[in-house]
């Protein structure tokens, strides 16, 4: 009997000491066959186990991951979820993960801190005003919360935020979408894994996925640096190496891996109490609620699986911030760390099928994975299923890239993830 | 003579006596002096409480006496020159100086948020994830409670009045670290003629020498220190830097170093920059930032009272401030005998030294037992006495093995010094992709070398606490570092030290509770954040076994001090409670900054004016004197429209556009991107990167041109115009010129060197004025032109090299407006005088100046795109109905993604022509193109509206638009939606709304 | 921040330079005569190796010149710059990269 948390459950166990809390996770040994594998235990793996399991119906499955759950971008991104996109396909696949979001911590029984404190992304040009009108009117044809605000408004919901007309980049506005927000990232991770677990799902850590068994186009197991594991239905989630594992199934890639950096100030009182986004002036922010400031900064260049950066981000991305809210010039950086993104051409998710029968990859999430973490497990959890995309990421598939069938994020958002 | 400062002491120390300074705490009068930190001053002063804990908001004191300080977290003055967040301990003080405390509400004695520490058995590890859940909504509820709790300082509210620089700066050898080790490294390195560079994070030189007890053995912190430091600032090939901080270790020896320029002075006397960023590429690094004394986790031992030892020394020798009147030393190695040593001959009792070790200390002995002060040896402190200020100590037998133990005896006492042995700062050397290693003696990560990143730790920092060792370490790294760039070493001499033998430490993880019937007490591990040892093996408990889980699980090492108290402790902790050894557990990845370094350095110059460079034109103080408003257009800053008095931008763009369509107008269109290309390859070069025939252009022809991405998406596009055999003038789109320019390079370079081709960009150096309108060519004829400028002499899409009031330019003659038009290409020197010479020309003809509104009502009219506004990257020829420019004849980039099944979809989006069926509404530009039929979420969108103007001439507002299959939906009517939810019925026409048969620029 | 070695203009600071990533993809000589797949792969497909990886950068802050760059992607050392015409090294063994 897996022990459900609630307040009751804190007291009881707080009087006996917390002594008595059970493993949020077993350690299982990995069985010799699976009828689902899930190589990678961030987010979206473990997502994808949970939804196996879950909505599926598929019981026995594993979660391999080389480190320790949620190791990887899983833990190292700055939080934010939201799902106004541009394109149709991107909107629909965000949105499917935000209601997944909006009834998660209820739905794994433990709370992610999804915090529904709205997101606005800032216009600094004639254009990006044509963009966020585009992109908040097509959300509202979608059926996504957007709605458009004019720098006045601004000036009003974000104290501190320069809305100076002589700004080196006047805010003209921005798109806002009351629903986004955002979530304790490690608590995601751990929540998945601790529900996937629940569920009768085996996360292995330590176990290193080294090759992959493939007869006659189907595959029929993996290798890993615990043994051989038998299935013959392989989900691969690996984030920034998704390419290396393409690489041993013998599969190519539109993938390119960069360095993505973040920091975060030291602890403030509550000052910012939304998140805002901006694209021209790069760099997006939001208050954790520890009282950190936390920041993103762009993706550097060059290829990149050190999971660090040039400090030249993040200097462009502090000045960002600056010019933006120039009371925050005297805060202080008290940490600052790098992810490795797989960058695809179009800035938008693979969510495929492959050559090989039974192999399946999600990568490619560039910038915006976190938020889609839910909706991402979920969409690939049917895929594996069935062995068919469901229509939700349809359009995701390996061969737009032959097709040319690309889902422009890239060029025609215009917008930080 | 009274200092009004109870705690201070008579005696010789690193502080002026004669220069008291006042201050304030929490709004509290008091008084220090210079050389001061605020925390001796608090300490001079008696105050112990300085702050609370984050969540279960316990009385909290000073408990050391530098950067890995965790609980004195400080506001230091108000309004927008407010400091959030500093360690008392880090702050210098200065005449005037306002600190409060950032925690406790109402104040920081009385703080009802101590509550919290009464439930603390609910508030265990990661208590947050297990509740707050249901019902869905409270979450925010909750949240809000939590955020109102949590922060320390405040940030300020308004803008940052200082200044601030970067600097960039290459040397041979950078020191970090001015201590022992570090002076005489930079001495060595120095000595041998290298460019050195040494910072430390003090206002004073010196390290842990200025630490050390007056006249003692190995005291060098007198003359022997200041002929060091005289040396070093007497040398021109060595830089020194105080108050600096080395704060980032980034790839190829980049290092960033924050100096703090004036935050030490007195308002009054501060100028210049506040804060300066070094931004060092170094030959060599000698890392030499010495180690921080670990705390011990004994129950309470975060009570006001309890402090490292090195700091208590450090208060008593550099500071002359006693940290208590009756002392309790708690340790488990030899290092804290000295400050034994040093209370007792400051006059202070020492009530005991608890020694977890059986046999106490090493040679040290000689001299502590001289003084009488009691020992007890294979004792620990088990429980500390009062709740705001220590009042005694419990003491227990330390029995091998045991997790509890009886209480011998309880001491009174107000100050428990404690020492748990050092942890070398390895912070930089792990910026740096450094490895570690556990050393099983020192029971510390000590540093690898690490030769790929070319830099030593020396000193403490490597593991080396004797300072005879540390002094010699230093010299050798400096000569080897010297070596390595290329210079020869020289000898330096060292002053005669002993070589103390020392008794080895001996872990003590986590100590014994004493034995009670209740709850045991709390020992803490981080102390800013609450995390104690049960918190740590609850995680483990919980299946949290990765340090890196139980880190983030138990906010261990997520405080301002970054774990440089609590990590190593929490770590061995966590390893008991696997079973494992401390290295299988493994340290975690130390990121930048060292300490917490302000936004501002980071930003330096680069932020208000100067945050992008602004580029004008030539012609911009004519604009100004307009007063014409800007359009920023990517750094560029373009006039807008020009209104006379009165006019509002409807009405002046109105009538700029009936000057261009009845009379003549002019346009700035410098902007433009223009790239000379010329060598005997640039047809075929070009002939490869645009769509057209290129090698069927003649000499003074011009073309459209088009540049397409590989993947067949319109990129970018232009005028090409002939001007010889091998010589090309192409205009770029305003935002593309420096993309275009790259890209030719790219491939010319790259894929065709063979080709011999030379690409200039000329953007800058000329200028570009568009002189539109019927009465265009009457103009230009008024300035003495030298060219025969009639239809039949001058036609359409032709260039002309030409003089103008006898100023050469290139004389080009197309549209972007549909009229009769010529474009001035000239000399940016002449510019603005020709501009001048155009305007007034036109005089005659009411000459009217139109900015960038009226330039895109006048060409949407036409229905020419603009790149990025009518495409955005998802957009081939054939979408724009320009299939026609794509050669039949020859391969050029992007050609074959044309022809893959997307680019050729039936149902793509096409450009077409928009009208409001009210014929009055002007459409939102991106508002989204639907069926006429009732909104059903979600509902397929057919395209968006890409420009939308009012057009004078036609008397009715049109747009442009992207629709699905729109070739085919003439005449069709179809809603628009704006992002505000209006919807729009439209009609779908033609893309061309103005003189669809172009006669008018062709006369 | 990287130090890179332009071959022209010797050693400069990263902030000069543009990456442009993997090196030695050249442009089919017909693309007429590619399927899709094949187009597909050339356009988009890319190796992206964690390790030694060739690689183009343009000292565009400079002399505007592109050339190769042998860098590991894990530490980022770079052990070789090289002008495109000139390099007649063989590219990377498996093992190496």
């Amino acid at each position: 009997m897996v022990q459900r948390y609630s307040a009751f459950s804190l007291v009881k166990n707080a009087l006996s000491g917390n002594q008595k809390w059970q493993r949020a996770w077993r350690d299982p040994e990995p069985k010799p066959h699976y009828d689902a594998i899930v190589v990678g235990g961030g987010g979206h793996g473990l997502a994808t186990a949970y939804y196996l399991a879950k909505e599926q119906g598929l019981k026995n499955v594993a979660v391999l991951e080389k480190g320790w759950v949620g190791g990887g971008n899983t833990g190292r991104n700055t939080t934010i979820v939201r799902s106004n996109y541009l394109w149709t396909e991107s909107s629909l696949l965000y949105e499917k993960a935000m209601q997944l979001w909006e009834g998660l911590s209820a739905d794994i029984n433990y709370n992610v801190m999804f915090s529904q404190r709205g997101v606005y992304n800032l216009g600094h040009s004639l254009q990006d005003m044509r963009d966020i009108e585009r992109r908040v009117a097509a959300n509202r044809l979608n059926g996504i919360d957007a709605q458009m605000v004019s720098a006045k408004t601004l000036a009003h919901a974000i104290p501190g935020l320069n809305t100076s007309p002589s700004a080196r980049y006047p805010i003209l506005g921005a798109s806002y979408q009351p629903r986004a927000g955002v979530a304790r990232h490690d608590a995601v991770a751990w929540g998945f894994a601790r529900a996937a677990d629940a569920l009768g799902v085996d996360i292995i850590q330590q176990c290193e996925v080294t090759g992959f068994d493939i007869k006659s186009g189907q595959v029929t197991g993996v290798q890993t640096t615990r043994g051989p594991i038998a299935s013959n239905r392989v989900g691969v989630v690996t984030a920034g190496h998704a390419s290396v594992m393409a690489e041993k199934a013998g599969i190519r890639l539109p993938l390119e891996s960069h360095p993505l950096q973040a920091f975060v100030s030291e602890p403030l009182k509550p000052v910012l109490d939304t998140v805002v986004m901006s694209n021209a002036v790069h760099g997006y922010i939001s208050q954790s609620d520890k009282g950190e400031l936390v920041i993103g900064a762009g993706i550097d260049g060059y290829l990149g699986y050190g999971q660090r950066g040039s400090f030249s981000t993040i200097e462009h991305a502090v000045q960002a911030i600056v010019e933006l809210f120039p009371q925050f010039s005297r805060v202080r950086m008290l940490r600052m760390w790098g992810g490795i993104v797989d960058v695809s051409p179009d800035a938008c998710p693979i969510i495929s099928k492959t050559p090989v029968n039974g192999l399946y990859f999600n990568c490619g999430w560039g910038t915006g994975g976190f938020k889609a973490t839910p909706g991402s497990g979920w969409v690939f959890a049917h895929t594996m299923a069935h062995d068919k995309a469901h229509a939700l990421n349809e359009a995701f598939s390996l061969g737009r890239f032959e097709s040319g069938a690309l889902i422009d994020e890239h060029g025609a958002a215009a917008v930080a993830h | 003579m009274s200092t009004g400062q109870p705690y201070r002491l008579e005696r010789d120390a690193r502080v002026a006596r004669s220069r008291v300074l006042n201050f304030t705490f929490n709004g509290q009068k008091l008084t220090g002096l210079e050389g001061d930190t605020l925390a001796s001053a608090l300490l001079a002063n008696g105050i112990r409480l300085v702050g609370r804990s984050f969540k279960l908001r316990r009385p909290r004191g000073i408990m050391a006496a530098g950067a890995e300080e965790a609980n004195a977290i400080m506001q230091i003055g108000s309004g927008d020159r407010a400091i959030p967040n500093p360690r008392a301990t880090q702050v210098q003080l200065f005449e005037g100086l306002e600190a409060r405390t950032t925690k406790g509400w109402p104040s920081v004695k009385f703080d009802l948020g101590a509550i919290n520490d009464t439930v603390s058995g609910v508030l265990s590890a990661g208590f947050y994830y297990k509740t707050f859940m249901y019902p869905r909504r409270f979450w925010d509820l909750y949240e809000r409670v939590i955020r109102a709790m949590a922060g320390f300082g405040i940030a300020p509210d308004e803008a940052d009045p200082d200044e601030y620089e970067q600097q960039n700066i290459h040397c041979d050898v950078l020191v970090v670290g001015a201590g022992p080790s570090g002076l005489m490294a930079a001495l060595s390195a120095a000595r041998s003629g290298a460019r050195v560079l040494i910072a430390d994070e003090q206002n004073e030189f010196g390290g842990s020498l200025l630490s050390a007890a007056p006249g003692a053995d190995g005291d060098l912190s007198g003359a022997w220190l200041a002929a060091q430091i005289a040396e070093l600032e007497s040398l021109e090939n060595v830089r020194i830097l105080p108050r600096t901080t080395a704060f980032g270790y980034f790839d190829h020896n980049f290092l960033t170093l924050a100096e703090r320029c004036h935050d030490h002075l007195p308002v009054m006397q501060r100028s210049g920059v506040r804060e300066r960023l070094w931004r060092v590429r170094a030959g060599q690094v000698v890392l030499a930032q010495g180690a921080f004394e670990r705390p011990l986790a004994f129950g309470n031992n975060d009570r006001p009272g309890v402090m490292l030892a090195s700091a208590v020394s450090t208060y008593l020798n550099r500071y002359a401030v006693k940290a208590g009147d009756r002392a309790v030393v708690f340790t488990n190695n030899d290092s804290a005998y000295q400050t034994a040593i040093d209370l007792h001959s400051a006059g202070i009792t020492v009530v005991a030294v608890i020694d977890a070790r059986s046999e106490g200390p090493g040679e040290i002995k000689t001299i502590f037992d001289a003084l009488g002060i009691p020992l007890m040896a294979g004792h620990v402190v088990c429980d500390v006495i009062g709740r705001q200020a220590v009042k005694g100590v419990q003491v227990g037998r330390r029995v091998e093995g045991a997790s509890e133990t009886d209480i011998a005896m309880t001491l009174r006492c107000d100050l428990v010094a404690v020492s748990g042995g050092w942890s070398p700062a390895v912070h930089l050397h792990s910026q740096a992709g450094g490895q570690l290693h556990w050393d099983d003696g020192l029971k510390a990560f000590l540093p690898k070398p690490n030769d790929a990143v070319h830099n030593i730790s020396v000193g403490a920092g490597n593991g080396i606490f004797n300072l005879k060792d540390c002094l010699e370490s230093g010299v050798q790294a400096g000569a080897v570092a010297a070596t390595r760039c290329g210079f020869e070493s020289v000898e330096v001499p060292l002053p005669e030290l002993k070589d103390w033998t020392q008794a080895p430490l001996e872990a003590l993880w986590s100590v014994p509770a004493a034995k009670a019937s209740g709850r045991p007490p709390k020992q803490f591990v981080d102390f800013q954040n609450d995390t104690s040892v049960s918190d740590i093996r609850l995680a483990v408990r919980e299946g949290f076994e990765s340090v890196e889980h139980v880190k983030r699980y138990t906010a261990l090492g997520f405080g301002t001090d970054q774990g440089k108290l609590g990590n190593i402790n929490g770590m061995a902790i966590l390893a008991e409670a696997l079973g494992r050894a401390i290295p299988e557990v493994g340290t975690t990845t130390f990121r930048p900054a060292y300490t917490p370094t302000s936004f501002a350095v980071c930003a330096s110059e680069s932020v208000r004016d100067l945050y992008e460079p602004t580029r004008t034109t030539a012609m911009n103080d004519w604009h100004q004197a307009q007063n014409a408003p800007h359009e920023v257009v990517g750094q560029w800053l373009r006039p807008w429209y020009f209104p006379r008095t009165g006019e509002d931008m409807d009405a002046a763009v109105a009538r700029e556009c009936r000057a261009a369509r009845q009379s003549v107008a002019m346009m700035d269109a410098s902007t433009l991107g223009k790239i000379d290309v010329q060598g005997p390859d640039a047809t075929e070069f070009l002939n490869r990167m645009y769509t057209h025939d290129v090698d069927q252009m003649s000499i003074g022809r011009c073309a459209y041109g088009l540049l397409l991405g590989e993947d067949g998406m319109v990129m970018d596009d232009g005028v090409m115009a002939r001007l010889g055999p091998d010589h090309y003038y192409l205009t770029t789109t305003t935002g593309g010129a420096a993309n275009v320019l790259s890209w030719l390079e790219l491939w010319l370079q790259t894929e065709w060197p063979d080709l011999k081709v030379h690409l200039t960009s000329l953007t800058d150096q000329y200028s570009t004025i568009a002189v539109v309108g019927p009465k265009s060519r009457a103009v230009l004829e008024k300035l003495d032109c030298s060219e025969d400028l009639s239809a039949s002499a001058f036609p359409f899409m032709t260039v002309r090299p030409a003089t103008l009031n006898g100023i050469a330019v290139q004389l080009f003659r197309v549209s972007f407006s549909g009229e009769l038009a010529f474009e001035v290409n000239v000399d940016s020197r002449y510019a603005a005088g020709l501009w001048t010479a155009i305007y007034e020309a036109g005089g005659a003809f009411d000459m009217t100046p139109y900015g960038t509104e009226t330039m895109h009502v006048l060409r949407a009219e036409k229905g020419f795109v603009i790149v990025g506004q009518d495409t955005d990257g998802s957009v081939t020829p054939g979408d724009l109905k320009m299939g026609w420019m794509l050669s039949k004849n020859k391969d050029f980039i992007g050609r074959r993604s044309l022809a893959r099944p997307d680019s050729r979809r039936k149902d793509r989006k096409q450009l077409v022509g928009l009208l409001s069926v009210d014929g009055r509404t002007v459409l939102p530009e991106g508002g989204q193109i639907t069926e006429d039929a009732p909104i059903v979420t979600p509902m397929p969108l057919l395209g968006h509206v890409t420009s939308s103007y009012s057009s004078a001439a036609l008397g009715h507002p049109i747009a442009l638009a992207l629709l699905v299959g729109g070739r085919k939906r003439r005449g069709d009517r179809l809603l628009v939606h704006s992002a505000n939810g209006e919807v729009v019925p439209v009609e779908v026409t033609e893309s061309v709304f103005y003189d669809p048969k172009g006669a008018r620029q062709n006369v | 921040m990287l130090l890179i070695e332009c071959p022209w203009c010797g050693q400069r600071d990263e902030s000069e330079f543009s990456p442009g990533g993997e090196a030695d993809i050249a442009r089919p000589l017909q693309p007429d005569q590619l399927d899709d797949a094949a187009w597909a792969d050339y356009l988009f497909m890319r190796k992206n190796t964690k390790g030694w990886h060739r690689e183009l950068w343009n000292h565009s802050q400079g002399c505007r010149q592109w050339f190769g760059v042998e860098r590991h992607t894990v530490t980022y050392a770079i052990r070789r710059s090289y002008q495109l015409q000139e390099d007649t090294s063989p590219t990377l063994t498996e093992d190496e990269a």
